[in-house]
């Protein structure tokens, strides 16, 4: 039983890259996906991965297939959104929501159009959907470097970060850190997506940072327990992901975001917080 | 009411300028209009029409046609088109909305019609040189003469003999292969990749050679003059592409490139290909791919490993640095380099992949 777990990874280097990829991008993205999930914010991380792809796009374009090159253009342009989007919700009556969803349209249609114009090269798809068996030194130290900022920042902003969640008026009377906590917070955001496009491609990164916090909020209430199970879930979804692409020939990426999909079916059926079968079993006492 | 007029006046207004666009291109050009669909194809066709046609390529160099997107140029382009010529064998899976869609009422030449097609293959592993030596016998009369005699006989004997072993494939290859088969998901039963084989080639020409002369019959007798020069050249490319390989021993003779497009190379040349991404660019490679090609590569001792013009090139890089296998260079495969790269004919891109290959082989 041990050797099929750890066969693949002890005979193939691609499979302990992919692994290592896979664990930074889990420790790094699922904490920030548990605050988007408290804030309710979960879909943002979704328009921010449609964002981050033009600046990508453009990346490639301008220099190939660089690793360079295609961060920074997905930096840039997932910033450009973010902050834009943060100003017109603070300065205008927009909601972010709207504003949020307006910048990335048009970032994403300016993305298509650019792509279009300078003609198909090798296809954009293919270099966009990043694959987690082909990374290199680069991208895993690019990888592992941003999980770590990531966490830091993390560290750093925890406290203004939850009572941002919990009570962002109260945050905003006692403090000026409010906006600065957000502006950070999205920050850690565009950075993790950017992190997982490179190793699972921009759609499948959001799916590492939001399904392991959906799924953790059917095991605990607290913030600390959230933080750790929602890794822990990413982690084991990984392993068992590329573990599955290795034994039944089926793509990686897709591997790793459906078992972290199972898991999230499994605690909405049987978690012990808030899921259906805690709710049935509360139940007959609320009809009595 | 006086948006109505507007609207109306805007209407028709545009109605006029698409009459006139559509008279001054009618009026502009009194020569064929031909559409070929990816870079390979119009160069060829180019070389036959030479400056009897207006020639459209859809997809161009280092474009990949599996997976192509069409915009509304290429529509008109369509549109307009006296002469579509296609790969066919499902290569341009986008091509029939696209002829669809623009009203296209002209010729459609399937290049491929009359050559006999590959089945799919994991391994590619055609064991021999089986036709070698009835090749060499062929080229004297075969290509010098005039099209119709000799398109025939090319297609009883050349063809001929490989028969038999194709029977085989279909039997148990090809039927084995549907159901394991996650490559290739929406081609056809057959490898596209025909422009691979100069065999093939000549088919190729022929068949744009036959469908030129019969929508412009007045400049009929350039395009078979074309043809025989074309013919020639090809016959020469081959003779030389066949002592390039005959020449390397029969252990190295295995080599990765990322997607499965030198069946036909292949096939003529006695080599064997294997790649993790299958037949099509579309397919996204598993970790057992990966896996079982790294296994062979260490077991086999398998020294070329080639990066494509249309693939995605990150993977190879992975398998080679984890195998010790040298990066030996770049193949065309579905596309034609730009106009100063090193394969911006078909011609070139043959010799060029040829000698890359030979190069890092014989190493």
């Amino acid at each position: 039983m041990l050797e099929v777990l750890v066969d693949p990874f002890a005979e193939f280097g691609f499979m302990r890259r992919a692994l290592v990829g896979c664990i930074a991008v889990s420790v790094g993205a699922t904490p920030v996906g548990v605050f988007l999930m408290l804030r309710r914010m979960s879909l943002t991380g979704d328009a921010m991965a449609h964002a981050i792809l033009p600046g990508a796009a453009v990346g490639f374009l301008v220099s190939g297939l660089s690793l360079g090159a295609m961060t920074i253009g997905g930096l840039i342009a997932g910033m450009a959104v973010a902050l834009l989007a943060g100003f017109v919700t603070r300065a205008t009556a927009l909601r972010e929501d709207a504003s949020l969803a307006a910048f990335y349209l048009i970032s994403l249609a300016l993305g298509v159009l650019i792509v279009s114009t300078r003609g198909s090269n090798v296809d954009l798809m293919h270099v966009l959907f990043g694959t987690v068996l082909a990374l290199d030194d680069n991208a895993l130290i690019l990888l592992c470097t941003i999980a770590s900022v990531s966490l830091l920042t993390l560290a750093v902003f925890f406290r203004p970060l939850v009572l941002e969640c919990a009570d962002p008026q109260f945050l905003r009377s006692i403090s000026g850190l409010s906006a600065i906590t957000h502006f950070v917070f999205l920050t850690l955001v565009v950075l993790n997506l950017v992190a997982g496009f490179h190793a699972l491609g921009t759609l499948m990164a959001v799916g590492i940072m939001i399904l392991p916090a959906a799924a953790a909020r059917f095991w605990t209430t607290g913030i600390g327990g959230l933080l750790i199970a929602a890794a822990l879930i990413a982690v084991i979804s990984s392993v068992a992901g590329l573990l599955l692409s290795y034994y039944f020939s089926l793509p990686s990426g897709p591997a790793i975001i459906l078992v972290a999909g199972v898991f999230y079916t499994l605690s909405l059926l049987l978690g012990p917080v808030g899921s259906l079968a805690a709710s049935s079993r509360r139940g007959p006492s609320l009809q009595t | 009411m006086i948006i109505r007029r507007t609207l109306l006046a805007s209407i028709s207004a545009l109605a006029a300028i698409g009459l006139t666009c559509g008279m001054a291109t009618a009026a502009d050009d009194k020569k064929l209009a031909v559409v070929a669909t990816f870079s390979i194809l119009g160069d060829m066709v180019g070389s036959i029409g030479g400056d009897h046609i207006k020639l459209t390529t859809l997809v161009g160099p280092n474009g990949d046609a599996h997976v192509y997107q069409p915009v509304p140029a290429d529509a008109r382009a369509v549109s307009e088109a006296d002469l579509l010529v296609v790969n066919g064998l499902a290569f341009e899976g986008w091509l029939d909305r696209l002829v669809d869609a623009s009203g296209f009422s002209g010729m459609r030449l399937v290049a491929t019609d009359g050559i006999e097609p590959l089945p799919f293959e994991e391994e590619g592993d055609h064991d021999d040189e089986k036709h070698g030596d009835d090749h060499a016998d062929h080229k004297d009369d075969d290509h010098a003469g005039h099209k119709d005699d000799d398109h025939a006989e090319h297609k009883d004997d050349d063809h001929g003999h490989k028969d038999d072993d194709h029977a085989e494939h279909k039997d148990d290859d090809h039927a084995g292969h549907k159901d394991d088969d996650h490559h290739g998901h929406d081609h056809g039963a057959f490898d596209p990749h025909a422009w691979q084989s100069i065999e093939a080639a000549m088919v190729y020409i022929d068949n744009i050679t036959a469908a030129l002369s019969k929508a412009d019959p007045a400049h009929a007798s350039s395009y078979y003059q074309n043809r025989a020069a074309y013919v020639a050249e090809l016959t020469a490319l081959e003779t030389e592409l066949r002592t390039m390989f005959d020449a390397l021993p029969e252990d190295a003779r295995t080599v990765v490139t990322p997607h499965d497009a030198f069946g036909y190379f292949a096939d003529a040349y006695g080599l064997k290909f294997l790649a993790p991404q299958g037949i099509s660019t579309e397919s996204e490679a598993s970790a057992a791919d990966v896996a079982k090609l790294i296994r062979q590569i260490r077991a086999e001792g398998i020294k070329g490993v080639f990066v494509e013009n249309v693939a995605d090139s990150r993977l190879l890089e992975q398998i080679a640095n984890e195998t010790g296998a040298v990066i030996g260079g770049s193949l065309y495969s579905d596309a034609l380099s730009e106009s100063d790269g090193p394969a911006s004919t078909y011609l070139d891109m043959m010799r060029h992949n040829a000698r890359t290959l030979a190069q890092a082989l014989s190493s």
